[in-house]
């Protein structure tokens, strides 16, 4: 024990160690946060998706803090809500039994870029049958554009301005949300200044009328969205954990199960070792990626099925080998044939004397493959064989690949993900390769 | 002498019996895999069911038959067409020994999905089809940093301590990644921003007429794969081959040939390298089974025609005579690959020769 305190008191010694827990330590800092900050079931709904969740989230949206290396700022997304106060909203009763609603969403727009989209929501409360809204759109220069003369709206309706193709034709073909906002002067840049939708419908007196005019915009949260509007911070947090406990998971248990075989294997000799032996040549052959692809296509993608998976097919790995060589050593030395004298039995001699003996030597083996199965997690999710539910990382970069990021310029898309599982894997990979030095004195002199 | 090669032989054949059955087993896995453990079949035959159904109700000459002779008529054509193509027999023992049986004897059959890029639906055509290209890319990458890291960790080993031995250990945590994500860097870097290099695929859009102008395009969409390769274990590669020669680079024997005022380079080629060669050649013939593993993401990544992507365009197709291919031929490479290992090993390792009948307990 006190090998090991002085062990780590010289660890001060290695800066790149330090370095590679402090890496670790602040993954493992964002893991309990995340897990915190967004509960399970709320990660998977957010990274389900679907109108309700992420109907409100541009897409493709590049993060808000790419402004900051931008001279030509990127629009925000703008949300006026009347159900929630903003706006104008009056209702004048007509006397036959209907009243007239007349809904104003003012808001301000502050850049020279075009939004991406633009779409508004009506709710109608209390009604049976849907009723004609009129919609017209009024420019900060004074001008007045009739949207829609009568848009039919029931109890929850959307109409997707930018997809108007008849407002589009009146707009002299380009699409609503530039041609509604251009500037007069210079149609290439949109101009500032309040805006304002107005809707007036005449709904019966019972019913309550509710518009939310969404403004798409360019930039979004501090992670930006993908193509379907989910925000990447979702992923990006819940990634942490997942590559974590799969990669350590996926590590220990080859590890430590390849370990204790080999213990056994090389102690017993015999049939027992022979057979480990045959296993570990035959496992050599199977090549792991193949029949991994092979079970996500055909049984089931579940990341722990997986993990289960992934560590069986390791367990017997090249490892083995080396593991076997250094046991067959060690069983040699003279402590061992004492512990023989005095009647130990053979699970005490391989727990107490043998495996105490070479672990620390291995230690580094165990913390430098961590970064591997992170990187396969990513590896097949890649393949498009990510957990379907999970948000990770490789999934996150899977999306970006398949929906061509890199060829559109969302470079954000794929390097988030990236740079995280590089920063993550390369902090498993300094802390084994220090380790390796501090706990292999073979090396340290060289 | 005349012991020596009895010996080697007699663990050489006994050594090569045991690598055929571990083919066999592995090949067998994957027959069972590959079929889902016979549920597959149920899928072909109910598919197989449609289609003769489909063509008999199509044909106007049945079209006054009564249903009932009908169904019959499809019973009896789907009872042949099963019968043909031996499925009429159960999975469990007999098919599956079967599948195995002809993949053993490479008798890859025909596809059921895939199809080479000549129009053949013979597994082995399309096999040969791809092989080349996988070859010509994986060969290419893996011989490059496989000299270049064994000179280059040759060359720091004697500048131990160096700027640039520090600098090379430092940079060893970057070989964390694999091929396929220093693949989509450089996507990003010399495809995306700098638009230098062509995203991926084998050649130019409009086919180049010359040949000359064809290996040209090739080349070019070689560059940024290779170099995803040779990325991806580059650092690693030079740390532990460095680490390795300074190991045997302190033995006494060396420091006598130092004292003995050898050159440098005498030392490196007879001192050096002659005792470190087995293990040299073993970690470049087992380059043949990380290649594998890396191949079929990195192909995929890169759009790259080769066997890897073959294998998991199969996959998708529930193409499983050609995943059994493919897996069956590098069954036997790697087999190969091992078996070639010990041999080199009891050829240049004077001490595994000699130890191998004694020392075994």
């Amino acid at each position: 024990m006190r090998n090991w305190l002085t062990g780590l008191k010289g660890l001060r010694r290695y800066p790149s160690l330090i370095a590679g827990i402090a890496v670790i330590v602040i993954f493992v800092g964002v893991s309990i946060y995340a897990v915190i900050a967004i509960p399970y079931s709320q990660a998977l709904t957010l990274w389900r998706g679907g109108p309700d969740v992420t109907g409100d989230n541009p897409r493709n949206a590049a993060p808000v803090w790419f402004n900051l290396f931008t001279s030509d700022k990127l629009p925000r997304t703008i949300i006026v809500n009347s159900a929630e106060g903003m706006g104008t909203k009056t209702e004048q009763m007509l006397g036959n039994g209907t009243k007239q609603v007349d809904i104003t969403l003012p808001f301000q727009y502050t850049w020279n870029r075009f939004p991406k989209d633009l779409r508004l929501y009506t709710e109608l409360a209390n009604a049976t049958d849907p009723v004609p809204i009129s919609v017209s759109w009024l420019t900060p220069s004074g001008r007045t554009i009739l949207l829609k003369e009568s848009l039919l709206s029931r109890s929850s309706d959307a109409y997707y301005i930018s997809q108007d193709q008849a407002l589009r034709a009146r707009l002299s073909g380009v699409f609503p949300h530039v041609g509604l906002l251009a500037d007069p002067q210079n149609q290439g840049k949109a101009l500032k200044g309040n805006y304002q939708l107005v809707l007036t419908a005449q709904v019966p007196e019972t019913a309550a009328l509710d518009a939310k005019l969404v403004v798409y915009g360019a930039v979004y949260g501090l992670a930006g969205t993908d193509y379907r509007g989910r925000d990447l911070m979702t992923p990006i947090l819940w990634g942490a954990p997942i590559a974590i406990i799969f990669g350590v998971l996926a590590a220990v248990g080859t590890g430590v199960l390849t370990f204790i075989l080999s213990a056994i294997g090389s102690w017993k000799g015999g049939w027992t070792d022979r057979i480990f032996q045959w296993i570990t040549q035959v496992n050599l052959i199977v090549p792991l990626l193949p029949v991994l692809i092979m079970i996500g296509y055909l049984y089931t993608r579940s990341i722990w099925a997986m993990l289960g998976l992934v560590i069986a097919l390791n367990i017997f790995s090249s490892n083995m080998v080396t593991n076997r060589a250094m046991f067959l050593q060690a069983k040699e030395a003279p402590y061992i044939e004492a512990a023989q004298a005095y009647g130990a039995s053979n699970f005490r001699i391989i727990f107490r004397y043998l495996i105490p003996r070479i672990a620390p030597t291995l230690l580094p083996q165990f913390v430098l493959i961590v970064p591997t199965f992170v990187f396969l997690e990513a590896t097949l999710a890649v393949l498009g064989l990510g957990d379907p539910v999970l948000p990770t990382w490789g999934k996150v970069l899977n999306d970006a690949f398949s929906q061509g990021a890199l060829y559109q310029g969302h470079f954000y898309w794929f390097l988030e993900p990236a740079l995280l599982l590089m920063v993550l894997g390369v902090g498993f990979s300094l802390m084994g390769y220090s380790l390796d030095r501090v706990f292999n004195p073979r090396l340290r002199s060289v | 002498m005349r012991s020596t090669i009895t010996t080697l032989v007699r663990m050489a054949a006994s050594r090569a019996v045991f690598l055929l059955l571990a083919v066999i087993v592995g090949v067998y896995l994957t027959v069972v895999i590959a079929n889902m453990g016979g549920e597959l079949d149920k899928v072909r035959a109910d598919q197989i069911r449609q289609e003769v159904a489909l063509s008999v109700l199509q044909n106007p000459v049945y079209r006054q038959l009564p249903p009932d002779e009908l169904q019959a008529l499809v019973d009896a054509l789907v009872q042949t067409e099963l019968h043909k193509l031996g499925m009429d027999q159960p999975f469990f023992p007999k098919r599956s020994f079967t599948y195995l049986r002809n993949a053993m004897q490479l008798q890859l059959g025909w596809a059921e999905g895939t199809m080479s890029d000549a129009g053949s639906r013979q597994v082995r055509f399309i096999l040969l089809e791809r092989l080349p290209y996988t070859l010509a890319l994986f060969g290419t990458a893996n011989l490059l940093l496989f000299f270049l890291t064994l000179f280059i960790a040759l060359f720091l080993s004697r500048r131990y301590g160096s700027f640039l031995d520090k600098l090379t250990i430092a940079l060893a945590p970057s070989s964390a990644a694999p091929g396929w994500f220093y693949g989509l860097f450089l996507i990003l870097i010399f495809a995306a921003v700098l638009r230098l290099l062509p995203w991926g695929g084998l050649v130019d859009a409009p086919i180049p007429e010359t040949t000359l102008g064809y290996a040209l395009s090739i080349a070019k969409h070689m560059i940024l794969p290779t170099a995803a390769v040779v990325m991806s274990t580059f650092f690693a590669n030079i740390y532990a081959w460095r680490t390795f020669f300074l190991i045997y680079s302190s033995e006494d024997y060396v420091e006598l040939a130092r004292a003995k005022g050898l050159s440098s380079r005498a030392i490196d080629m007879r001192y050096i390298l002659r005792p470190t060669l087995p293990p040299i050649i073993a970690n470049f013939l087992l380059v043949l089974i990380t290649m594998w593993m890396g191949m079929i993401v990195l192909e995929t990544v890169f759009q790259w025609p080769g066997l890897g992507r073959a294998f998991y365009a199969a996959i998708q197709l529930n193409d499983t005579p050609v995943i059994i291919g493919i897996i069956v031929i590098f069954g036997y490479l790697l087999a190969a690959t091992v078996f070639l290992l010990d041999f080199v090993y009891a050829i240049a390792d004077p001490r595994v020769r000699i130890g191998a009948g004694g020392e075994r307990r």
